[in-house]
């Protein structure tokens, strides 16, 4: 296994460094670092020589990629590129460009909030998505399953912004029962967190249990189902006994891939409940343009989205012994 | 036993509600409980601040903060108006003297192009002490303590309270000496260094002077890393500081720990506002010394985020990301609240804790909201004390009678909110290229095609579509308020209706005969071919497209045809930094209260394309430009507003811009929030209000009631609904 992920991990860097290339790329064909200079120093009296400066005080005066001026190491070391993104590579994220804060500190910060709305609403939701997916596999043919199917396709065809604004406007103003928005440290953080939470499930609770339901009645139309029954087996013994286990594998496929991206947060969700998460960072850096923090984000998504693979790989080996690392 | 847990679980949550209720708990309420009663005041901000520095910002939401920190020298008067500086860390208003080039002094109404030097002789209040702080605190031999820290100091110390020792000291004239040199620093980026560098004496040398210091550091420090320098990482661990004394500044000079002055190059008067404003209020060096340390910066503690001044308020937390709380500094001087207003005040109420103590309130909790819906609903419920009013939201707090007046709604009456409006002091324009071939030019028929659409830009029922009748529609770029601005309408664009008594927007068919004869008689040329105009626009958002589809609806209506080019802000830029454009729509906030501070927006010597400066149109009137040139330094008098209004005539008959309107704010305040007056120049005006908490938890409690029945109801009908099924499947397991 070690030997397997240490390859996996091999197999990754070319990606980062491809990620890290593309990504200043596609930023300065953009966004050059004059549009830059420009909007950050803001509207008023905003002279040429302001950018010029700006640019020189922001490390943005070089070249992007190659340095002609430059002789030696220094062609490619005194660059945009160079300078801004390798650095990434061992976590050092620098400065933002917009406030000069530094942006490692803010990421360390701030995936806590993140962390205190996705940490609970994933785990409860998947755990209602299964239990509810299970519910409707169990009661398959009655009318609580139709309804259940019903109510699954409504819920998922609506949008999370509606989930949200409605969220807020019944439970926090029509029956006062929540803070409409906001966030607090430590303990007192618990009675910001539910709305966002019920919200967070709420809109991911009706694409959860349809899949999961089909996942399941699969599962139950095999063989060794067919023989747990005919063991005599309750309907309830074979389906939360024998049939889930079973179908942990399509449940993994899906879930595991999602924990490392916890931490990331929600941009809509933590936008309108003001919770300072990293959803509301990225969001706040993409409209200010602050690209010394959206290239951070983006290069930490790439990261986190190899670590959500690695791990999905890692966890089939825990629930299928048939699988094998090669 | 099943049904008996169930019981149990019931009993748990009706006493639980039970307990809330009687407890005074609201479970709505966004602050913890230990706040309740308190004398704090609540409000909101929708973006962090960019910079709390006050060399480098300039923006009225940062304002809001470090303006009630920072002491410039000045202040506006929070109650009369016009507009009126008082002294606030200086002793009292200094009278300017001025000197020609033999060095003679001259009178004070002397005009400016006799002006060779101006001295402004500023005496500070003795016994003003900065904040606690930091910054300041000593060792037992007078060394700064904390001057050189190391990573082994900073253990549990995540912001500047988390210092146990503090310091202070009084203020003296070299902090607002320091100020200046650090506008002058080009680490510090100020916005307004170009602006004070034409005026004071040797700035632009000085500051020439410390960027070619600092350009020698960065060259010998990379000559030193090798190909391996990268500035921004080195400049983190070991940030440069420039020696300020190195290089003279002879427009500034010490007189002695309570006065300084400020030597000008020319006759500047509105000099002085800018002594109002946080780019020149004082700044220790000690607190520059202190933040300029790498384990501080790398903690993200600078000066750009906790400031240091002699204020009513001191930086208690700041989380932009979550809230920015100020309390009141402990230190903080003798003021009082002010005992003279405007006719009316009085009767306002604005005159009841005339001669008190400033400032009343502890605390100032500023919450991160950016989203308006949370945040009208939280005002509504009391939990904020103030709140501007955005469209969506703006039929349920504003109603207008049939006269046009403003007023709350019977609703938010009811609950005893108020409206303060307010004519800012800015102006929302359009403007036409003056160097395009099409648009552009001085001849009479150019000015006809301008003047024919300012009358189809029917900005009365822009007002009325966009802004919900906040706006007052333009004659000219002076918004009410500011000297030089007239009531007399724009002749171009308005007759007068004796019947209505009040100018009345000229008709289509005034506008079409107007552009007939610019030669596009029905929108065509000559050769019948449609003129079409582009409109160079930065409305990306897709609220911003019925503004677009009105304009070329307007347009439309003389026949021409307004093609949409909307590009992101920077493309925008580009687009007017090059004057690749037609038709554009900008805007300004004064900088301070003086008609120069909106005709230098129409000065040639400010053309965009030619000189990077804020005429964004290009327009240049040799006359207009010298009548400029006469009134920009002149004191307020006769023959000033005499040079404005014909300066005035002639803008309104060539019509570089199509002049909009002003805007006007609404903001609305809880009923326990007193002695609320408007005053959009003064930024300072928290110690002046006053909150009644006992008042305000009274309600907050009567309005925030939990209304647990529906929930009840909601899982007994889920429950209903599945207990046949469960009853039937269960019987059919058995």
């Amino acid at each position: 296994m070690l030997a397997y992920m240490i390859r996996r991990l091999l197999y990754a860097i070319p990606i980062i460094i491809g990620v890290n290339i593309l990504t200043a790329a596609l930023f300065f064909y953009v966004n050059t670092p004059d549009d830059m200079a420009r909007k950050i120093l803001g509207e008023k009296n905003i002279t040429p020589q302001a950018i010029e400066n700006w640019k020189m005080d922001h490390g943005y005066n070089f070249p992007a990629f190659i340095n002609t001026k430059e002789k030696g190491a220094a062609v490619v070391t005194q660059t945009i590129f160079f300078q801004k993104s390798v650095p990434l590579l061992w976590f050092d994220f620098g400065r933002s460009d917009r406030n000069n804060i530094d942006i490692g500190a803010e990421i360390r910060q701030r995936m806590w909030p993140s962390l205190f709305i996705s940490l609970p609403t994933f785990a409860i939701g998947v755990t209602l998505d299964l239990f509810f997916a299970m519910m409707l596999a169990y009661y398959k043919g009655t009318y609580i399953d139709f309804l259940g199917l019903v109510a699954g396709v409504v819920l998922m065809s609506i949008s999370s912004l509606f989930y949200i604004i409605t969220g807020q406007y019944v439970f926090g103003k029509a029956l006062r029962l929540f803070p409409i928005s906001g966030y607090d440290t430590g303990i007192h953080a618990f009675k910001f967190v539910v709305l966002p939470v019920i919200v967070g499930i709420m809109s991911g609770i009706g694409a959860g249990i349809r899949f999961y339901r089909t996942v399941f009645i699969e599962e139950i139309g095999k063989d060794y189902v067919r023989t747990a029954r005919a063991k005599g087996l309750p309907e309830s013994a074979v389906l939360f006994k024998h049939a889930l286990k079973n179908a942990m594998i399509p449940v993994l496929t899906n879930v595991v891939v999602s924990i490392p991206f916890l931490f990331y947060g929600s941009l809509i969700m933590e936008t309108f409940f003001a919770i300072p998460g990293l959803g509301n960072f990225t969001i706040q850096a993409i409209q200010s343009q602050d690209f010394a923090i959206v290239r951070s984000m983006v290069y930490l998504g790439s990261l986190l989205y190899i670590a959500g693979l690695i791990l999905t790989d890692v966890s089939y080996t825990l629930v299928d012994p048939r699988v094998k690392f090669e | 036993m099943y049904l008996s847990k169930r019981i149990g679980t019931f009993k748990i949550l009706v006493l639980l509600s039970i307990f809330i209720a009687a407890s005074g708990c609201t479970p709505d309420d966004p602050y913890r409980s230990s706040e309740r009663g308190k004398n704090i005041f609540y409000t909101t901000f929708v973006e962090p601040p960019k910079h709390l520095d006050p060399a480098r910002s300039y923006s009225a939401d940062e304002y809001d903060i470090i303006a009630q920190i920072y002491e410039p020298p000045f202040q506006y008067h929070y109650l009369l108006r016009p507009y009126t500086l008082v002294p606030l860390s200086a002793q009292d208003m200094p009278i300017p003297e001025y000197f020609d080039r033999s060095g003679r002094k001259l009178p004070e109404n002397v005009p400016p192009n006799r002006v060779f030097r101006a001295i402004y002789g500023i005496r500070i209040k003795k016994g003003i002490m900065y904040q606690p702080h930091p910054a300041f605190a000593r060792n037992q031999d007078g060394t700064l303590k904390y001057r050189k820290l190391s990573e082994n100091d900073m253990s549990g110390i995540n912001e500047v309270k988390d210092f146990t020792v503090k310091g202070t000291r009084e203020l003296r004239s070299d902090d607002f000496i320091h100020e200046i040199k650090r506008l002058a620093d080009p680490q510090i980026e100020s916005p307004i260094l170009p602006i004070l560098e034409k005026y004071i004496l040797g700035l632009k040398e000085y500051s020439d002077a410390l960027r070619r210091d600092l350009e020698d550091i960065r060259r010998e420090r990379k000559k030193k890393a090798g190909f391996s320098y990268n500035q921004t990482l080195d400049e983190l661990e070991n940030p440069i500081i420039l020696d300020y004394g190195k290089h003279p500044l002879p427009g500034v000079e010490k007189i002695d720990d309570y006065a300084y002055r400020i030597i000008l190059k020319t006759k500047y008067p509105q000099f002085l506002y800018w002594l109002a404003m946080p780019f020149l209020a004082p700044v220790p060096q000690e607190a520059d010394l202190f933040y300029r340390q790498g384990v501080l910066a790398e903690r993200n503690i600078t000066i750009d985020r906790f400031p240091v001044g002699t204020g009513p308020y001191v930086m208690d937390t700041y989380n932009p990301n979550m809230e920015i709380i100020l309390s009141k500094n402990v230190n903080f001087h003798d003021e009082y609240y002010p005992s003279r207003g405007e006719p009316g005040d009085r009767e306002l109420g604005l005159l009841d804790d005339a001669g008190k103590k400033l400032p009343f309130i502890d605390k100032i909790v500023f919450k991160l909201e950016k989203e308006a819906i949370p945040r009208w609903n939280k005002f509504l419920q009391g939990y904020y004390d103030n709140s501007g009013i955005t469209s969506e939201s703006f039929d349920q707090a504003v109603a207008i009678s049939a006269s046009g007046r403003a007023n709350v709604t019977d609703a938010m009456k009811k609950q005893g909110i108020r409206l303060i409006t307010s004519v800012r002091p800015a102006t929302y324009y359009n403007g036409f290229n003056m160097l395009d071939d099409v648009v552009g030019g001085y001849t009479p028929t150019k000015d006809k095609l301008r003047q024919a659409i300012s009358i189809a830009l029917n900005y009365e029922e822009y007002i009325e579509i966009f802004n919900n009748g906040r706006g007052i529609p333009a004659m000219s770029p002076i918004p009410p308020g500011i000297f030089g601005y007239s009531s007399d309408y724009n002749p171009y664009v308005y007759n007068w209706d004796s019947a209505k008594k009040r100018p009345v927007r000229k008709s289509l068919n005034e506008a079409k005969r107007l552009l007939a004869e610019a030669g596009y008689p029905g929108g065509r040329d000559r050769e019948g071919k449609p003129l079409v105009i582009n409109f160079d626009n930065p409305w990306t958002g897709a609220d911003l497209t019925p503004v677009i589809d009105w304009y070329i609806k307007k347009f439309a209506l003389l026949g021409i045809q307004l093609e949409n080019r909307t590009t992101d802000y920077n493309r925008f830029q580009d687009k007017m930094a090059k004057g690749n454009f037609q038709f554009f729509p900008w805007g300004w906030n004064a900088d301070y209260p003086d008609p120069e501070n909106f005709f230098f927006l129409l000065y040639g010597g400010n053309s965009k394309v030619k000189y990077g400066g804020e005429n964004a149109a290009d327009y240049s009137n040799p006359v207009f430009d010298d009548m400029f040139k006469k009134m920009e330094n002149m004191d307020d008098s006769a023959q000033r507003l005499a040079i404005i209004k014909e300066m005035t005539s002639i803008l309104q008959r060539e019509s570089p811009w199509v002049w909009g309107y002003h805007p006007v704010a609404f903001v609305l305040y809880h009923q326990w929030v007193k002695n609320v007056k408007a005053n959009p120049m003064a930024n300072n005006t928290m110690k002046y209000i006053r909150i009644d908490a006992a008042e305000r938890e009274k309600l907050r409690y009567e309005w925030n009631r939990p209304n647990y029945a529906p929930i009840v109801i909601v899982a007994a009908i889920i429950v209903i609904a599945i207990l046949p099924a469960v009853i039937r499947k269960k019987r059919t397991e058995r």
